[in-house]
């Protein structure tokens, strides 16, 4: 059960996908205009990251196996992609504002690097198919809370006095270095 | 070699028949985001947009065949709401679409012929007359779109500028006088 | 007096400065010659003038009626003639004019006469509406039409407040009116408590004007209780009085009416006694006129008085004077045109001057400390409110509740930058306001344009159907050949008649079309428009031959 609990706070705070590992950084800068669309953004992260740990375990484990490893990449991307048409048709169904403000972010879940980069640490770090499931749903929540941090700090951003050459994405930039620093702090918080 | 052909032959089946459900059942009928854009538009319907009418730019805005930036009733203000609507970046009304100050159409009482096409050509009804009276227009129905100034043969009518008064008077933005923090 | 006060969140202590106009007795205007009376003192439809320019009037009549629900009616202060109804200086923030009856002073001020009412005996509607006719407002400055407060509706009043708090700096009719009309004063919170059913009737007045305290407490009957209440900035406030004295919170968006709670100013209560008692209109107030000025002190105004006759009749102003305050220097704005009248809400005239009132420190950029969030009276969060309508992100300031604002001052008095937090919210209101005019604007045009679609197609729908049966004849008459030609022919040899004649006269109105001014030419003019006739009609052969 702590191993669970490890690897949730683990990949939440201290190694964050994307202040920690860099990855994902695509949706972190191109999504966070707005807050609604950053929690919207991260639900459908974490719905999408999560199954795709889960499918790509079982696809690695029972269907891939030693002998089929060269297949690995290829196959994940497959199925991560149809999960992501799936959550697409869903979304489009449910929240029809949400789909349009997603836009093309919610099809380039397919090739946001921390959905395809969290199962393949998955099998480097092999996770039996619990952990497999927590450190996805640790990683996209880590992802989402930083994504929605960002996007509120950028909504005040918006209304601030920002000097001409700073403006737009160049001051985003300059904050997402400063939070990344922030979660620096984490580091060592566990072992 | 045949192995793998068949995992990935498996794998493209199953995700296949899981997107082939799905896709029956959240069938999407129409958009209604089409009404939230026409929400935003100001119903001028002047067509300065080259669409016959805001419903018309709304749809074409939804389907993505237009751009936001085409109203010039609507205004910078009105472009970002749309902007903040679709999740896209606001930007400047298009060349030549400068926002002119809200107006009223006038009809000259002395020249009006009661010909009828404006009233034809006003898009809200908000002229009032018949063939060979002289016709009015309601002030508080119009909507300054000005398609009634071509159809007139004896252009009596003319635009006038609404006045500021008590009632539609705006505090106006406090003036700046920040200190500069070397 | 056992009543447990409540405090509310906030609120700030400003200099008093009311010894300098408190200590007179209410003096009387001398009668002018001009009074200029806006059609629009109250919230609402502007009353709608039933004078016409060049009418005798009589103290009291009416000018204007009450126009719509939300409206109340405008009287004439004096007797005289008219003789302008035209937008006049208004005492209003935007220095614009707005329509006025102009009356001339005849000196005999005439009234009309007034009619008493036996108000126990009548029905509170019929009472409401006599109310209506006599052009009752609020008088503590948001000029509300009192007929409309005095309507319980679906909700019961269960207690009634009469707000004597006076809690702005400078302000003193109130206390002046308490201390000297407090036994008429009381007559008339009896009437509404006759309108309203009230069980419960609270005097709240701040623990600043023990001479007022003492008055009302000599004046009130056993059933009503005169409570005195800390003096804190804004405990005036219809919301705050209310929670001070009963620990009632008024929702957000909502009126006190909403928890069954009335507030009245007291000089209301006063006018409404002069009106239902002695049959007199609202013409006239009290007003107080301080700061700079030689002789402050509290006035009785009449309605209509240029600003200007008001400073005179104070004795004028003292040299250094750098301007005027209408209201307090809380929430009052500074005055354009001085030849602005006093109207229903004016209660008070300050004379600035650069000492007392030095002029606006430059504003810094904010700290974000929160002084302005704890000193807020209506628990709100102003640095928010005040950081998105700077940046004209109006729908946020709006989620941070800017419409529960009462914009009372406090958060700009104690902020430590000197932002005019107040101006930024009254600038993010008013554009909210523009912005709603405009949605409602485009929702009717929506419609109509919906509905004119709608019947074009009808039209063209039903013009098909008519074609269509009419062809259905013709062709059944088809079927009959000697019937058919009989219909048919003399329609269409008609229809041909009059198209050929149309033609006609079409080709004759071309070949009459000729450039004007060619009459009388001298001849060498004329001899050259021959020629060039002459060789236009050469080529045009020419081609022709060719082709």
């Amino acid at each position: 059960m702590e191993n669970y609990l490890l690897i949730l706070i683990g990949t939440v705070f201290v190694n964050n996908i994307v202040m920690s590992k860099i990855l994902g950084l695509c949706p972190f800068m191109g999504v966070s205009r707005k807050l609604e669309t950053a929690i919207g953004m991260g639900a459908a992260t974490t719905f999408v990251l999560t199954l795709a740990s889960g499918a790509s375990y079982l696809v690695d484990t029972y269907l891939l196996g030693q002998e089929l490893a060269y297949l690995r990449t290829l196959s994940f991307i497959v199925v991560i992609a149809g999960i992501v048409g799936f959550t697409e048709m869903f979304i489009k169904k449910t929240s029809p504002v949400l789909f349009r403000v997603l836009g093309i972010y919610l099809p380039l879940i397919t090739t946001n690097c921390a959905v395809l980069g969290i199962p393949l640490l998955n099998v480097q770090e092999q996770h039996n198919f619990l952990e497999s499931l927590f450190y996805g749903l640790g990683g996209a929540l880590g992802f989402s809370l930083v994504l929605v941090l960002f996007a509120a700090m950028r909504e005040r951003l918006e209304a601030a006095d920002v000097p001409k050459p700073f403006q737009g994405v160049s001051i985003a930039m300059i904050t997402a270095g400063l939070m990344s620093l922030a979660f620096m702090g984490f580091a060592g918080l566990i072992r | 070699m045949f192995s793998a052909i068949l995992v990935m032959a498996a794998i493209g089946l199953v995700l296949g028949g899981i997107l082939g459900w799905a896709s029956i059942k959240y069938r999407v009928e129409d958009d209604p985001l089409v009404e939230k854009v026409d929400a935003i538009l100001p119903q001028t319907q002047c067509g300065q947009c080259g669409f016959p009418g805001c419903k018309p730019y709304a749809e074409a805005i939804a389907k993505g065949e237009a751009d936001i930036n085409l109203c010039p009733p609507g205004g910078d203000d009105g472009v970002k709401r749309l902007a903040e609507l679709l999740g896209v970046e606001a930007k400047p009304l298009g060349e030549g679409m400068e926002p002119k100050p809200k107006s009223v159409a006038v009809i000259d009482e002395n020249t009006c012929i009661g010909c009828t096409l404006c009233i034809q050509a006003c898009p809200v009804d908000a002229i009032v007359g018949a063939a060979k009276q002289m016709h009015v227009i309601v002030a508080s129905q119009c909507t300054g779109c000005e398609l009634c100034l071509p159809p007139c043969p004896v252009d009596c009518i003319s635009m006038q500028v609404i006045k500021e008064d008590v009632v539609n008077w705006k505090w106006r933005y406090p003036i700046h006088m920040m200190k500069r923090v070397a | 007096m056992s009543r447990t006060l409540f405090t509310f969140n906030g609120g700030v202590h400003p200099d008093g400065h009311k010894t300098e106009s408190n200590g007179t007795p209410i003096r009387a205007m001398p009668l002018l010659s001009r009074y200029v009376v806006p059609m629009r003192q109250h919230i609402g439809a502007p009353a709608r003038p039933v004078v016409a320019v060049g009418d005798a009037v009589l103290r009291g009549q009416t000018l204007g009626a009450a126009e719509g629900y939300v409206s109340t009616a405008v009287h004439a202060p004096t007797s005289g003639r008219v003789i302008a109804i035209e937008p006049c200086a208004a005492p209003h923030p935007s220095g614009l004019f707005d329509l006025a009856v102009v009356i001339e002073a005849d000196g005999l001020d005439q009234s009309i006469a007034f009619e008493p009412l036996d108000w126990r005996a009548l029905d509170p509607s019929a009472l409401r509406n006599r109310i209506r006719e006599m052009g009752l407002a609020g008088l503590g400055g948001a000029v509300f039409p009192s007929y409309i407060k005095l309507n319980p509706g679906a909700q019961k009043i269960h207690t009634l407040i009469l707000n004597g708090a006076e809690c702005e700096p400078w302000i003193t009719c109130d206390d002046r009116l308490m201390r000297e009309r407090a036994p008429e004063l009381v007559r008339g919170i009896e009437i509404m408590r006759h309108a309203l059913g009230s069980a419960t009737i609270l005097i709240g007045i701040e623990d600043n004007k023990p001479e007022a305290l003492a008055a009302m407490r000599a004046a009130a009957p056993s059933d009503m209780e005169v409570v005195a209440i800390p003096t804190l900035y804004p405990g005036g406030g219809g919301k705050q009085l209310t929670y001070t004295l009963t620990g009632v919170e008024t929702p957000t968006g909502g009126r006190s009416t909403d928890v069954g709670i009335q507030v009245f100013n007291v000089g209301t209560a006063y006018s409404l006694y002069r009106a239902v008692e002695l049959g007199e209109p609202l013409i006239s107030r009290i007003v107080t006129i301080t700061g700079h000025v030689s002789n402050p002190g509290n006035f009785e105004v009449r309605v209509g008085t240029p600003l200007s006759d008001l400073v005179t009749a104070a004795g004028g102003m003292l040299p250094g004077a750098s301007g005027e305050i209408v209201g307090g220097p809380m929430m009052g704005f500074d005055l354009m045109d001085s030849a602005a009248p006093v109207t229903k809400a004016v209660n008070c005239l300050i004379i600035k001057n650069s000492k007392l009132f030095p002029g606006k420190p430059i504003e810094l950029p904010c700290i974000r400390c929160g002084a302005c969030a704890k000193a807020c009276p209506a628990d709100l969060q102003p640095f928010e409110m005040y950081w998105y309508s700077r940046a004209k992100n109006f729908g946020r300031a709006q989620s941070y509740n800017l419409f529960d604002c009462i914009e009372c001052g406090c958060c700009a008095y104690v902020c430590p930058s000197h932002i005019p937090l107040v101006d930024y919210f009254r600038f993010a209101k008013s554009e909210i306001w523009e912005r709603e005019r405009e949605k409602s604007g485009a929702d009717q045009a929506r419609i109509r344009h919906d509905f004119k679609t709608f019947r074009l197609e009808r039209e063209k729908r039903e013009k098909a159907e008519k074609f269509a049966k009419a062809a259905e004849k013709t062709k059944a008459a088809a079927s009959n050949p000697s019937e058919a030609s009989a219909a048919v022919d003399p329609d269409a040899e008609k229809k041909k008649a009059i198209l050929q004649a149309a033609l006609e006269r079409a080709q004759k109105a071309k070949e009459s079309v000729a450039p004007r001014n060619t009459e009388d030419l001298p001849p060498r003019v004329q001899r050259e428009i021959d020629e060039i006739e002459a060789r236009r009609a050469a080529v045009e052969t020419k081609t022709e031959s060719t082709e």
